[in-house]
């Protein structure tokens, strides 16, 4: 088995260094169907302002899969080598020995870290504390950087999603919002940026998710089994060959990874000069007004995810169409609660959508 | 060999048993049987079979993350002075496998924790200052003792098992033995994946009504294994058979329909075909589809196979839904407030920076005393230090009052409901719960007090209540629902208690006429349910009266006749409705 992808940040006192016999994620590319949810976190990739994606749906989906493959997927990011926050070499937070050596500071490439918000955790490993070990052995008040710092730059995953405990979530939504965890504790006092792209699945069947939780995500998605038997046995069949061949499947897949990744470059580059036409805006406008909104989130979401679906399919301006593909993942969360289930939301910004952009 | 052909329902389980023992990472079990000659046969079978050097290890139910997943050894660390990780039982099962008692029980944060191990095939530890990750690639073998409909197995984790088998028969022996299974376990590998097992395997879930893809997989697995067992080195029709006996059929949620396309193939067969026509005489002129799903087909439990007939399949759906808000009332759970001293028990969470801190300044002390013997600890952690940390969970509820105060109920029923409410008022203020109160007549509903914990302003508001006018019962409902979704966003339990005969005469734009009323007042009940709000709904008519209780169907509320209930039932059937809210 070829050796994890990521490599693994030892945190200060990462105390059984064993070998990494981590699985490689499945091919992002090779993921059958599931179109929606794709879609949402290439635009995530593509512009991170968009603000998180939400997976809900059905068991056995894929939606798991479909986050992990993420990380094999994205390009490396540049940075300051050895920095426990991830700083790009030229907007250092000067927090760390290696970011506070100025010129010296080594520059590397990493892979986008992805990092795994485990159920379980506990506080301080999410947020960072105090060094205990080096306060007893050496009598100095280190900070210990947590999942946070970790996830810098990157994606926080967070699987079950509605079974995170309340104080985490309190904690996250505040993070999130500012871009920087502020850690005042055991006598610590410390800022440092956490920027990350929060990505949450979950089935609906374990319990609601918070409003103000749902809220925050920028991206929505619904995931659905598919139905027709022939993708059905797709999927099957190509998880059954990832299973027996790793290593073999995951390069059989190599050359359209590479292209998906070429695509994500591009789409980034171009992303500045894409524009949004004034009609665009104001279609954007009409269909939050249509759709009762709250809240101006979801119309800039909208704008956002649209724009960046524009670079990616390589276009210089925001149409109609992208508009219509991203709303329903950019506002169905957003509707005032009137569900007598979740598919009447996606059903009403259908209805919404034909009136407002005709037929 | 076992004999992997007989389809009877005691052969299977004694081959599932094999299977595990071969494979317990691709055939992991859930095994529904209560304590009994037939679970006990089961197990010596298995023990039989296990491999002596491959743990497996009983998991109980209520285990912290500190054993599940590894976190602190607070001994050790508190011997050496610095931190000391300890393995959970998950890792420390790495390569064999673990026994979850009463499943049933499991805490969907722990199936979750679980479940996510088995995806990734390591755990991450994340916990007490540590993180860590380590390899655990485990079988799982879930007991579910639960007889009752509403105690499940955590589906997150359900889903991840291969095989759900139920035991209530005796045994068959099996001839199965270590030097066999050895064999088979060699062989194992060199199966090959077999597109039609896969097609037929996929469609035979998708007609049995099984929406998760993990099924088929787990199938083909299953069936992998099966072959391995029986020498073969290609999968044979009876392996993929018995993969949809043991996977699919215990999961399905429908009854097939009979496929028209192969009409004349299927003709004579009802859907309660008995298995025993199958073998011999088909199996070269149907397809391996067919087989497979009359495999599945006729493996259904009696049990399932009784709902499925009589369409109450998608119950077992619904059930593992609400069992979430009662555990989050565990002192486990919910925001920190704080540290306590307390022993160290399991389910207790140390406050490791919090003992510590209260240990230090005693350490030159300790260190004096502690000095006659060998080696002496950096840090010399007493019982008395330990803190604990302490955290409240989310149990406050706001009950929403809602009151009919409409010419219908009549003036004398108003005053009887008024009590009625002053009574309940009291019980809130001994729960401290807030409450808020909602008024509708005329034309309209309104919030006459906004969620408040001042019990005294409710007592007055509700003493000046007018009555009299039409009964704005849709409005009144749509008014619930906001304030409801109000209240959950605050992070508080929303309780509705509906006092009304549920006589609606004014539809929800305001207009008066019975049937639009009627009809408006039902829609809204339906939403109150779809938002999941819990209500109560007392019944003020002087005779019950059928539309309330239609009513409170439509809205998923308990129904309480007031002419019937005296202010002490009154009060313990809200009491109990609210009891079973989070």
């Amino acid at each position: 088995m070829p050796d994890d992808a990521i490599p693994r940040r030892s945190g200060a006192s990462v105390v059984t260094p064993r070998k990494a016999t981590r699985r490689p994620p499945f091919p992002f590319t090779a993921i059958v169907g599931q179109e929606e949810m794709k879609r949402a976190l290439l635009i995530a990739a593509v512009d991170p302002s968009v603000g998180g994606v939400l997976a809900f749906g059905d068991r056995g989906t894929g939606k798991s899969t479909t986050v992990r493959a993420l990380a094999a997927l994205l390009p490396q990011m540049s940075v300051v080598q050895g920095c426990p926050y991830n700083c790009a070499p030229d907007f250092t937070a000067g927090l760390c020995p290696a970011c506070t050596q100025g010129d010296e500071a080594h520059v590397t490439s990493v892979p986008v870290p992805v990092i795994d918000l485990p159920l379980g955790a506990t506080e301080d490993r999410v947020l960072g504390a105090l060094d205990i070990e080096r306060a007893l052995a050496e009598g100095v008040k280190a900070f210990e950087p947590g999942l946070l710092a970790r996830a810098n730059r990157g994606f926080l995953y967070i699987d079950e999603v509605n079974l995170l405990e309340d104080h985490l979530v309190d904690v996250l939504l505040d993070v999130a919002a500012s871009g920087e965890n502020v850690v005042e504790r055991e006598g610590i006092s410390i800022r440092h940026p956490a920027r990350f792209v929060l990505v949450g699945s979950g089935n609906p069947e374990e319990g609601e998710l918070r409003p103000q939780l749902l809220d925050r995500f920028g991206l929505s998605v619904e995931v659905r089994t598919p139905e027709d038997v022939a993708t059905r046995i797709e999927v099957v069949k190509r998880r059954d060959a990832f299973e027996r061949d790793p290593a073999g499947f995951i390069a059989s897949w190599a050359k359209d990874e590479a292209k998906l990744r070429r695509q994500i470059v591009s789409a980034r580059n171009r992303l500045a000069r894409t524009s949004v036409p004034d009609a665009a805006l104001d279609r954007a406008a009409r269909l939050c007004i249509a759709l009762g909104t709250d809240g101006l989130r979801g119309e800039l979401t909208l704008i956002r995810a649209a724009r960046a679906l524009a670079a990616f399919e390589g276009e210089t301006s925001v149409t109609d169409q992208h508009l219509r593909v991203v709303a329903p993942s950019a506002l169905r969360h957003r509707l005032r609660r009137n569900p007598l289930d979740e598919t009447a939301s996606t059903t009403r910004i259908e209805r919404a959508l034909a009136e407002v952009f005709g037929g | 060999m076992a004999e992997l052909s007989s389809p009877s329902p005691s052969a299977d389980a004694a081959t599932a048993a094999c299977l595990f023992a071969l494979d317990p990472v691709g055939c992991s079990v859930l095994l529904r049987a209560r304590h009994g000659p037939a679970r006990d046969a089961w197990f010596a079978l298995l023990r039989r079979l296990w491999p002596k050097d491959r743990p497996l290890r009983r998991v109980p139910v209520g285990i912290p993350d500190s054993r599940l997943l590894g976190g602190l050894d607070l001994a050790a660390t508190l011997a050496a002075g610095r931190a000391v990780a300890e393995r959970g039982v998950l890792a420390e099962c790495d390569g064999g496998a673990i026994i979850l008692t009463m499943a049933e029980r499991l805490d969907p944060g722990t199936a979750a924790r679980i479940a996510h191990a088995i995806d990734e095939g390591e755990v991450l530890v994340a916990r007490d200052g540590l993180t860590q990750r380590l390899p655990a690639r485990f079988g799982v073998l879930a007991l579910d003792e639960g007889l009752a409909d509403d105690e499940l197995v955590p589906r997150a984790l359900a889903d991840r098992l291969a095989i759900h088998l139920t035991l209530d028969d005796a045994l068959l022996p099996t001839q199965m033995d270590e030097a066999g299974l050895d064999a088979a376990r060699a062989l194992l590998p060199r199966l090959t994946t077999d597109e039609r097992a896969i097609a037929a395997l996929v469609s035979a879930a998708l007609a049995l009504g099984i929406d998760t893809l993990r099924a088929p997989l787990h199938a083909l697995t299953v069936a992998r294994a099966a072959a391995a067992l029986a020498g073969r080195g290609a999968l044979a029709e009876d392996d993929i058979a018995l993969a949809a006996r043991l996977v699919l059929a215990p999961r399905a949620t429908c009854l097939p329909a009979p496929p028209e396309s192969a009409a004349n193939e299927d003709a004579e067969h009802s859907p309660q075909t008995p298995p025993q026509e199958d073998p011999a005489t088909e199996t070269d002129a149907r397809p391996l589809d067919n087989v497979v799903l009359e495999a599945a087909k006729a493996a259904i439990p009696p049990d399932l196979l009784a709902d499925l007939q009589t369409g109450l399949g998608m119950r077992r759906h619904a059930r593992s839904v609400g069992r979430l808000g009662a555990e989050q009332k565990g002192r486990r759970r919910g925001r920190p407030s704080g540290t306590r001293p307390g022993a160290l028990r399991p389910g207790e969470r140390l406050a490791l920076v919090e003992t510590i801190r209260v240990a230090a300044p005693w350490q030159r002390f300790r260190r004096a005393e502690h000095s006659v013997r060998t080696t002496t600890p950096r840090v010399i952690v007493r019982r008395e230090d330990i803190r604990l940390m302490r955290f409240k969970a989310p149990t406050e509820r706001t009950a929403i009052f809602v009151v009919d105060a409409s010419g219908s109920t009549a003036l004398a029923r108003l005053a009887e409901a008024k009590g009625a409410v002053e009574l309940l008022l009291s019980d809130c203020y001994v729960r401290r719960d807030t409450v808020a109160l909602i008024a509708f007549r005329g034309s309209a509903a309104e919030v006459i007090l906004p969620p408040t914990n001042a019990l005294a302003r409710a007592r007055r508001a509700l003493a000046c209540l007018p009555g009299g006018g039409g009964t704005p019962l849709a409005s009144a409902l749509d008014l619930v629902g906001k304030l409801a979704d109000q209240v959950a966003r605050r992070g508080r339990t929303p309780i509705a208690v509906l006092l009304t005969d549920g006589r609606a005469n004014v539809a929800r734009d305001g207009t008066p006429g019975r049937p639009k009323a009627e009809e408006d007042a039902l829609a809204a009940a339906r939403q109150l349910r779809a938002q999941r709000l819990s209500a109560i709904l007392i019944d003020t008519a002087p005779r019950p009266q059928p539309t309330a209780q239609r009513l409170a169907t439509e809205m998923g509320a308990r129904y309480l006749a007031l002419p019937y209930a005296d202010a002490e039932r009154l009060s313990r059937a809200v009491r109990a409705g609210m009891e079973m809210q989070p």
